[in-house]
């Protein structure tokens, strides 16, 4: 089915139906209960879930199969949020044409900073990278101003022309849609005291993540990942068997610049600002620690690093002394301020603290990301089953001579 | 008119007159062994045969058209294979993958974006890497992973993806180099196979005697980065000329 086989299809179809019922998965508590706070069902973070899935999905084609470690994708994401609201203050309020203009935008600039950076590899074109989104970040800051609007960001304003859209000037500012549906526009279904609010804009970020990881699927699967993955393995036996390996390392970076940029037009169109912060390197770095984190190489990984990213970002910073002492208000009174005391660096502005522990040991322990993590927990289990089967000599027959 | 004619080739590096004015013709399906003491040139010259080096002057010419200021992988795809000293191949890709890269390269060039066809549905390809990984007795470790091989089955793997492109020269860079006894055998058996099988012209280095005098139909003697002799094996044993070339060095 759609060219996907075994278990490549079974992976898109949980994905899928990950998607379609996270507004419910992600809101696992009833309304009024202390753990309420946890519940990440809302669209606006859900939305952040699957767009920086997009763009860690396109990232991942890049590092993950051919190895080439860009530290400045962020500038595609940027780019594309700026082409996305030029498009809206331009042309008209509808996403399809901002989106496209992203896409193409990013990948222009791919072209040509691919072109440079990938004369180098390994640290050197990291280092490359790093100062185009540099330069580019410092240039929408200051320089390029009537483009960008420099530190205040570009904004959507009563004034502007919206060609498509009719001359008519709105009374207040109008908003992101897809033909008529409003990106904001949001149903809440309430089922006894629980509460699951479905989002248009988030199914509509949420259907191009499937779209993106389904063309990541048949990427990985296709002699061109096949290529991209022998470049990763020994670029020099690569020039001797006739194939060239410029061109094909360019081509990863041209389409992972073009899923940076489609995520950045996504961000625009969900919240039609843009700013130069998206560009610094702080954002091309999160992108880094989500594809190592979930697993890079891998088809799911990138989407499972994003998701973890995001939702300690908004969840777990959530987590205040006050809740702390909520927690802990059952043991005796000096317990639980020892507790607090204990757990406050670990959590609310402090989840950085966590985040980074858990990537030193991700790094360390499981260098395949989490998705290393859940096979192992797999083949365990699956032993164990063959084990009470008795079927030990299948597992030393397919390893011989080992 | 050989399938490789190397004429007045020099190279220096900075003071080193690493090669000096070499000659040198490979007849069409010969097995042309090129020996010669430690620092005579011989990897210099092989460099310089692939487009990794650029003589200063001289040309090299491979069936006719002139390979100098290609790249690599534009001499490969005119014809030109190459075996390392130590193998090169793909280590994180299974074994089967390592053939089969060659030939998509063989099918669809330097460079084509097949992103959107499934690499299932190259029947045609697969059973391409199949049949040569057959040819080479690889077959059942298909699903290996490349780098988990023994040496000697890497070079098997590494010979195996040179084969399947079916070039019309095959350069081997000191295969043996490095091998026990036993692996050197194997090896000098695969190669006279792959020479009784097939319409290939091989040009080898090696320091082996062994294997040079084992394979080779022709012989050129380097010294100094200049031949000194070049002769069939029975005419090359026991030359005064290349006696003392190798003097002072242990014949191994």
């Amino acid at each position: 089915m759609l060219g996907l086989h075994g278990r490549d299809l079974t992976l898109f179809l949980v994905v899928t139906a990950l998607v379609v019922f996270a507004p419910v998965i992600l809101n696992p508590f009833p309304i009024g209960s202390s753990l309420a706070q946890f519940n990440a069902g809302y669209p606006d973070l859900m939305q952040r879930f699957v767009i920086y899935g997009i763009f860690a999905i396109g990232f991942n084609i890049l590092f993950g199969l051919t190895g080439y470690l860009s530290f400045g994708h962020a500038a595609f994401l940027g780019l594309g949020s700026y082409a996305a609201v030029w498009m809206f203050k331009l042309l008209s309020m509808n996403v399809i044409p901002a989106l496209i203009l992203s896409t193409v935008v990013a990948g222009l600039f791919a072209l040509v900073i691919g072109f440079i950076s990938l004369r180098r590899s390994g640290i050197y074109f990291s280092i490359l990278t790093l100062a185009f989104a540099q330069m580019m970040y410092a240039l929408a800051y200051s320089v390029l101003t009537p483009i960008t609007n420099g530190e205040t960001g570009l904004q959507l304003a009563l004034d502007d022309p919206r060609i498509l859209d009719g001359g008519e000037r709105p009374t207040s500012l109008p908003v992101t849609d897809l033909f008529g549906l409003e990106m904001r526009e949001t149903t809440v279904l309430h089922m006894g005291s629980w509460e699951f609010t479905i989002g248009a804009g988030y199914y509509f970020a949420g259907i191009l993540m499937l779209i993106a990881f389904y063309l990541s699927i048949r990427i990985f699967r296709s002699p061109f990942g096949m290529m991209l993955r022998a470049v990763k393995s020994n670029q020099n036996r690569m020039n001797y068997t006739g194939l060239n390996t410029r061109p094909y390392t360019l081509a990863a970076f041209v389409i992972s610049g073009m899923y940076a940029g489609l995520a950045g037009g996504l961000l625009a169109a969900m919240d039609p600002l843009a700013g130069a912060e998206r560009m610094q390197w702080t954002a091309s770095g999160e992108v880094v620690l989500m594809t190592i984190l979930g697993g890079a190489g891998t088809l799911l990984g990138p989407v499972l690093g994003a998701g973890l990213i995001k939702y300690f970002e908004n969840i777990f910073s959530k987590i205040n002394d006050g809740v702390l002492h909520a927690w802990f208000g059952a043991v005796p009174d000096g317990m639980e301020d020892v507790l607090v005391t204990v757990f406050h660096p670990f959590v609310g502005k402090g989840w950085h603290l966590t985040l980074g522990l858990m990537f030193m040991a991700v790094v360390i322990f499981l260098p395949g990301g989490l998705v290393e993590g859940g096979t192992r927990i797999g083949r365990l289990f699956r032993r164990r089953g063959r084990n009470a089967g008795g079927a030990e000599a299948e597992a030393a027959a397919k390893h011989p001579a080992e | 008119m050989g399938i490789l004619e190397v004429k007045g080739v020099n190279k220096r590096f900075g003071g080193l007159q690493a090669l000096g004015d070499v000659n040198l013709s490979v007849a069409e399906r010969t097995v042309h062994a090129i020996i010669g003491p430690n620092g005579a040139g011989k990897s210099t010259l092989l460099n310089c045969l692939v487009g990794k080096l650029i003589p200063d002057s001289g040309s090299v010419m491979f069936d006719g058209k002139s390979v100098l200021g290609r790249k690599p992988h534009e001499i490969n795809q005119m014809g030109i294979s190459r075996v390392f000293q130590t193998p090169e191949i793909f280590a994180d890709l299974t074994v089967l993958e390592n053939v089969m890269i060659p030939c998509f390269a063989r099918r669809d060039g330097a460079f084509r974006m097949h992103a959107l066809r499934s690499v299932r549905s190259e029947g045609g390809i697969r059973d391409q890497a199949e049949a040569m990984l057959a040819d080479v007795s690889m077959l059942e470790k298909a699903g290996a992973h490349a780098g988990s091989l023994s040496r000697g089955d890497k070079r098997r793997l590494e010979m195996a993806m040179c084969l399947v492109q079916e070039p019309k020269l095959l350069l081997l860079d000191e295969p043996t180099a490095g091998m026990a006894r036993a692996d050197t055998n194997n090896t000098i058996d695969l190669l006279k196979e792959i020479k009784d099988k097939r319409p290939i012209t091989m040009c080898i280095i090696e320091h082996d005697m062994h294997v040079v005098f084992s394979l080779a139909e022709r012989i050129t003697v380097l010294a100094q980065g200049t031949p000194l002799i070049e002769d069939t094996p029975d005419n090359i044993k026991g030359h005064p000329k290349v006696r003392e070339a190798y003097l002072g060095e242990a014949q191994v």
